[in-house]
Parts: C-alpha cells; sequence; structure tokens
C-alpha cells in the first residue's frame, strides 16, 4: 500500500476543477436553500444545461467558447424561470419535487436519440474545448477553451499539485470564476435584499404583508442560484466531455451532502464542504480498495471502492441530526430544525 | 408607569356614524369601504359582507364567535385570499384582486393571529426589512452598497426609536426566535410601523399576552391613533374592546351582525345571542369578562 500516493491524490482534490465545479453549483444550493429557503432537488439539471448548452453552442451553432459559454448560462435561466413561475407561487415542499422531475426530464431528454445529432444521445458531446474538434468535423472546437490558454505547455508546481498547463488554465479560469462568484453571493446575502431573501425563508406571509414582492425576489434567487449551478456544470464541461450519466440526481444529493457539510447560510461553506466532501471521497476511494487489496479488507476492490458511499451517506446522517448548521454555520442560526 | 394614566383615559372617538344606527350603517370620513364581498369555501360560506365601513383615525374592534370569518374577512381586504365576488376599497381606491404586497404598499398593513416573527434575523433586521422603498431592495443596487448604505443608516436609526418605545431595544442583537410570545407581539407590531402605515389591521393582538403586557400594548394601540392612524382589530376580550374601542363591529356566521359604540353594542340582544351569550348579564359594567364566560375569553 502507498500512503503517500493516495494521500497525495487526495490532497490534489483540494484545488481540482471538479471540486471549483462542486464548489460553484453548492453554492447555487446556499443562495437557493440556505438564503432563500427554495429547496432545489435539481441542481443537476441546471448544471446540464450550462454544460450542454456550452457544448452545443460550440458544436452546433460554432460560437466561440466565451458566447458558447453564456448559452449555457442563458438555458439555466431559462430553466430557472419555467421551474419558478408555476411553483414558486406554492409551498417550498411543491418546489422540491418539481425540480426532481424537472432535473429528471432535462436529463432524459439530452439522453434520448430523438436529439442525438445535436445531444450526442448516450454518447455525450466531445471535442468543443478544441484544438482539434470532433472526428467527423476537425475544424469545430478550434480556437476553443484550450487555446485561449496563455500558458505555455509544460508541467508546473508541485506535488501533488503537479500538473499540465491544461489543469492549471482550468484552474486558475476556474478559482477566478469562484472567487467572483462568492464575492457576488456575499454582497448580495449582507444587503437589503438579501435581508428580504432571508425573511422570506421564515416566513413569506410576513414579508409579503410588509409590502414586499415575494414572487419576484424568490424568481430571482432561483435564477441566481441556477446560473451559479450552470457554471459549475461549465467548469465540469471545460475539464472533460459532457455527457448524460454525469447529470444523474445523485449529482444533486452530492452538492447537498456538500452544502450540509459546510453550512446551507454560509458564503464560505459551500467551498470548505465540496472541498472536504471530495477529498475525503478521494481518499477514502483509494485507501479501501488499497486495504482490500493488501488483504486487510474481508472485500474485493471493486466492492471495497463503493464503501465511500455508505460512509459519506452515515456521515450526512450524522451531521443532520447534530450538527445541522453545518461546519460553519452559526450555532444559533439552525436553518435545518425549526 | 407613564403609559398607565394614558390607558387609564383613552380618549374616545364620537359621531362616527351617520344616520341611524345598523349594520352597515354609514360613516362620516370612511377609510375603507366593503361591498357585497363574498367567500366560500366548499359549502360554507365563511364570509358574507353586504355593506361595511371602517372609520379613519378610529379604533374598530371586530367581535364574533369563533368561525365568524373575521379572519378570513382579514385576509380577504388584505389580499391574502381572493373573495368569489365582492369590491372594497381603501381611501377610496379599488383593492379588489390586487395581490397582498400591493395592498400592503398602499398602507393597509396588517399582523397575524399566529405572530410571524421572522425567527432566524435579528430583532433589528426584523424591523429594517418593514421600511418601505429601499434602494438597497433591488436586485442590481444592492451589489453596490454605496447606493443604499445612507438610507440603511437612516431606517437603522428609526428602527431604534421604535425597539426603544416597544422596549425591545436591549433585544435589538437577538434572533426573534429567542423573544416570547408576547415579545414577538410587540415585534410584529413595531415591524408594521415601520412602514408607516394608514390602517393597521391587528389578528388578535392580545391573545396569550400576560396582564403586564397587554397594558402596554394596550398604549400602543391607542398611540397608533394619536399619531393618526386607524387601527381595525380583532379581539375576543371583551374588557379591551371596550376600554379602547370607538367603534365594535360584530360579525357571526359571515355578516355583520351588528355595530356601534362598545357600551351600546353590547347591549344589542343579537350580540349577546350571537356572541356574548344569552345567560350573560345584560349590565356588562362591571365585566370580568374571562371569569363569567369562561368559554368563550379567548380562541385558542
Amino acid at each position: 500500500m502507498d500512503f503517500l500516493a493516495i494521500f497525495n491524490s487526495s490532497i490534489s482534490f483540494i484545488l481540482a476543477p471538479t471540486t471549483i465545479a462542486y464548489a460553484l453549483a453548492t453554492l447555487g444550493l446556499a443562495v437557493h436553500f440556505g438564503f432563500g429557503g427554495l429547496l432545489n432537488m435539481g441542481m443537476a439539471g441546471f448544471m446540464a444545461l450550462g454544460a450542454y448548452g456550452y457544448a452545443i453552442g460550440v458544436l452546433t451553432f460554432g460560437l466561440p467558447w466565451y458566447f458558447a459559454a453564456f448559452v449555457g448560462i442563458g438555458a439555466s435561466v431559462v430553466f430557472a424561470l419555467i421551474l419558478g413561475i408555476p411553483t414558486l407561487r406554492l409551498r417550498g415542499d411543491y418546489l422540491a419535487i418539481v425540480t426532481i422531475a424537472a432535473a429528471e426530464i432535462v436529463r432524459l431528454l439530452l439522453l434520448s436519440s430523438a436529439f442525438g445529432g445535436i445531444t450526442g444521445s448516450a454518447d455525450g458531446l466531445s471535442g468543443f474545448n478544441g484544438p482539434g474538434g470532433t472526428i467527423t468535423n476537425p475544424t469545430v472546437g478550434a480556437g476553443g477553451f484550450n487555446e485561449s490558454n496563455p500558458i505555455p505547455p509544460g508541467d508546473y508546481g508541485f506535488v501533488p499539485f503537479l500538473d499540465n498547463e491544461r489543469t492549471w488554465y482550468l484552474r486558475i479560469v476556474g478559482i477566478i470564476i469562484l472567487t467572483l462568484a462568492i464575492f457576488l453571493v456575499w454582497r448580495l446575502v449582507n444587503s437589503p435584499w438579501g435581508r428580504v431573501i432571508k425573511g422570506i425563508r421564515e416566513d413569506e406571509d410576513a414579508v409579503r404583508s410588509l409590502g414586499k414582492n415575494v414572487f419576484a425576489y424568490k424568481m430571482q434567487a432561483l435564477i441566481i442560484g441556477g446560473v451559479l449551478g450552470a457554471l459549475g456544470g461549465l467548469m465540469l464541461a471545460f475539464s472533460t466531455n459532457v455527457n448524460s450519466s454525469v447529470y444523474v440526481t445523485s449529482l444533486t444529493f452530492f452538492l447537498w451532502t456538500a452544502l450540509l457539510l459546510g453550512g446551507a447560510a454560509t458564503v464560505f461553506g459551500p467551498l470548505a464542504g465540496s472541498i472536504i466532501f471530495w477529498v475525503l471521497q478521494a481518499f477514502l476511494g483509494l485507501l479501501f480498495p488499497a486495504l482490500a487489496d493488501a488483504g486487510l479488507m474481508p472485500f474485493t476492490t471493486i466492492q471495497a471502492a463503493q464503501i465511500k458511499y455508505i460512509i459519506v451517506g452515515f456521515a450526512l446522517v450524522l451531521l443532520v441530526v447534530y450538527r445541522p448548521q453545518g461546519l460553519f454555520g452559526n450555532k444559533k442560526e439552525l436553518t435545518f430544525v425549526k | 408607569m407613564s403609559s398607565n394614566e394614558s390607558s387609564s383615559t383613552p380618549v374616545k372617538s364620537t359621531g362616527l356614524h351617520v344616520g341611524a344606527i345598523k349594520p352597515g350603517v354609514a360613516k362620516k370620513d370612511p377609510i375603507l369601504v366593503a361591498d357585497g364581498v363574498h367567500r366560500q369555501f366548499g359549502g360554507l360560506v365563511a364570509v358574507d359582507v353586504e355593506h361595511v365601513e371602517i372609520p379613519r383615525n378610529a379604533i374598530t374592534a371586530l367581535i364574533g364567535p369563533n368561525g365568524a370569518g373575521k379572519t378570513t374577512f382579514f385576509n380577504l381586504l388584505t389580499g391574502f385570499d381572493q373573495p368569489d365576488r365582492g369590491a372594497w376599497s381603501f381611501n377610496g381606491n379599488s383593492l379588489a384582486k390586487l395581490s397582498a404586497f400591493k395592498v400592503a404598499r398602499r398602507g393597509l398593513i396588517r399582523t397575524f393571529q399566529l405572530t410571524k416573527a421572522l425567527g432566524l434575523l435579528t430583532v433589528m433586521d426584523n424591523m429594517k426589512l418593514g421600511s418601505t422603498e429601499q434602494t438597497g431592495e433591488k436586485l442590481s443596487a444592492s451589489l453596490f452598497p454605496f447606493l443604499w448604505k445612507k438610507q440603511e443608516i437612516e431606517i437603522e436609526a428609526k428602527a431604534l426609536e421604535i425597539l426603544t418605545r416597544f422596549k425591545l431595544d436591549t433585544k435589538r442583537d437577538d434572533f426573534a426566535a429567542s423573544l416570547s410570545g408576547g415579545q414577538r407581539k410587540l415585534l410584529e407590531m413595531a415591524r408594521a410601523l415601520m412602514t408607516n402605515p394608514e390602517l393597521v389591521m391587528l389578528d388578535e393582538p392580545m391573545a396569550g399576552v400576560n396582564p403586564a403586557l397587554t397594558q402596554s400594548l394596550l398604549d400602543h394601540i391607542l398611540n397608533l391613533k394619536k399619531d393618526g392612524m386607524t387601527v381595525l382589530f380583532v379581539e375576543h376580550d371583551m374588557q379591551m374592546v371596550r376600554h379602547i374601542a370607538d367603534w365594535v363591529i360584530v360579525m357571526a356566521e359571515g355578516k355583520v351582525v351588528a355595530e356601534g359604540a362598545p357600551d351600546e353594542v353590547m347591549k344589542n340582544p343579537a350580540v349577546i345571542d350571537a356572541y356574548l351569550g344569552s345567560h350573560q348579564d345584560i349590565d356588562l359594567g362591571a365585566v370580568t369578562g374571562r371569569i363569567t364566560l369562561p368559554k368563550i375569553s379567548k380562541e385558542k
């Protein structure tokens, strides 16, 4: 067993593009649930739209990557509007049911062979980051995200953060987006606008009776959180191919785990939660198979790799019961229990 | 306590009506006029008010047995529920079909029977939320503090002034969830004042409040009138109603069955029948309502 390798591999997730993507989407959930009280169980759908919107923007419409990114963001805004108009007038639980269903509809539409020519169906999409494009159309993706990389080719950094120019570029872009997003959310929730949103979380009728347009505020929160989710999807798409099998309901639940881990009504909790979630996932995902290999666990290597999910689920239960405000939440502010 | 003085001698407004007193009698200066407001839940007619007028700058009590439709009528007037038919106007402008927040913006603010303090907001934030037309509440402006910081300071000063009056200033940084039931009632009323309302509608402001706090709540209600506001409140405590109300409207089974000055109304046989109870001593002058009428002393 190579403990150092496991350790290094786990630590590398602190700054991994996936972690940044999760942090962005989890921040969106924090805006939805932690501050606005909107139970969004379909964040995977927002992420899928961000990722696919970008990929389709490049591949089908031949847009430059930065314009294509706005297609993804625009798609998430439209999705938020479609979800919000019928459901935001209803009680919170209904939004949860509708979002979980809507996210599945999005995923199944992307998976459907009916739109295979655009969405790639079960194969997903690739080559949109360029250079090289797809096999059928080699010019597509030229001038894409990868080619905008100003970093000369080569490996940079130190173990465990030793990576090529592509990963570093992705990281830097991701960190810039995440920093801006965190600052924006911090600014928003500490403004009078944030006060109204938090008031709506507590009791929307009370806020309504004070002359605030509750529906408009909830819609704004839904859109802002949705756009953050789409940015998370974009980060995933920048780093790898898009495939509908990624944007499943369990992705949403992983985001929720990260959110509750960090603290729902916090600005930095989503980032901290995502980092802890991924480092722990990577660590356990490597440790258990290694232990099984060494004959220290009565499982096959493949079985052992799945144990991490059991542990994550168990940890989530403990967390919700014993520390509902999350690791970084205000102890007085038990968002979960009322 | 200086408040004792004011509460022991409330200045009653008289001569509010025009013509003979009957249900739906016209008022000299009505602030709110409702016509044919009808609300049915399935087979139950909850509210069926033919005509009612609320006098301006007076304290009007809305009384009636449980299930008489008082709260439903409140909900209808404030846009929290929509009637099947009917029209009502506030300061001469129709409020029919307006959503709740637009009604509130017109200056008609309500409180709730089950107090709605925003638990995980501080007392101060609860108060600030009440303030209307805040620049910083717009999404675009909220990102630029220099646009709303000055207004925020003004709002805070005003909130603190009202909190001091309600003796909640020491709690300003506590979560509203940590307040007692009575303090939450006070906070809800104080928060309503932040909106500069014209008409304050209080749904059972005294329910579940201890006698000492009742005293101060009474003073606050009387002060609303003194400051030029109009008050409409639902209450079951007849002592309070008699003490502070200038006008009483009695509802039963969704209809307005009687109106009048408190002392007159309570002698009305229809009111005794429908609400006060027929075994009740007609002379209510020395009423200690709760003792003689345990059944109707408090709702919930």
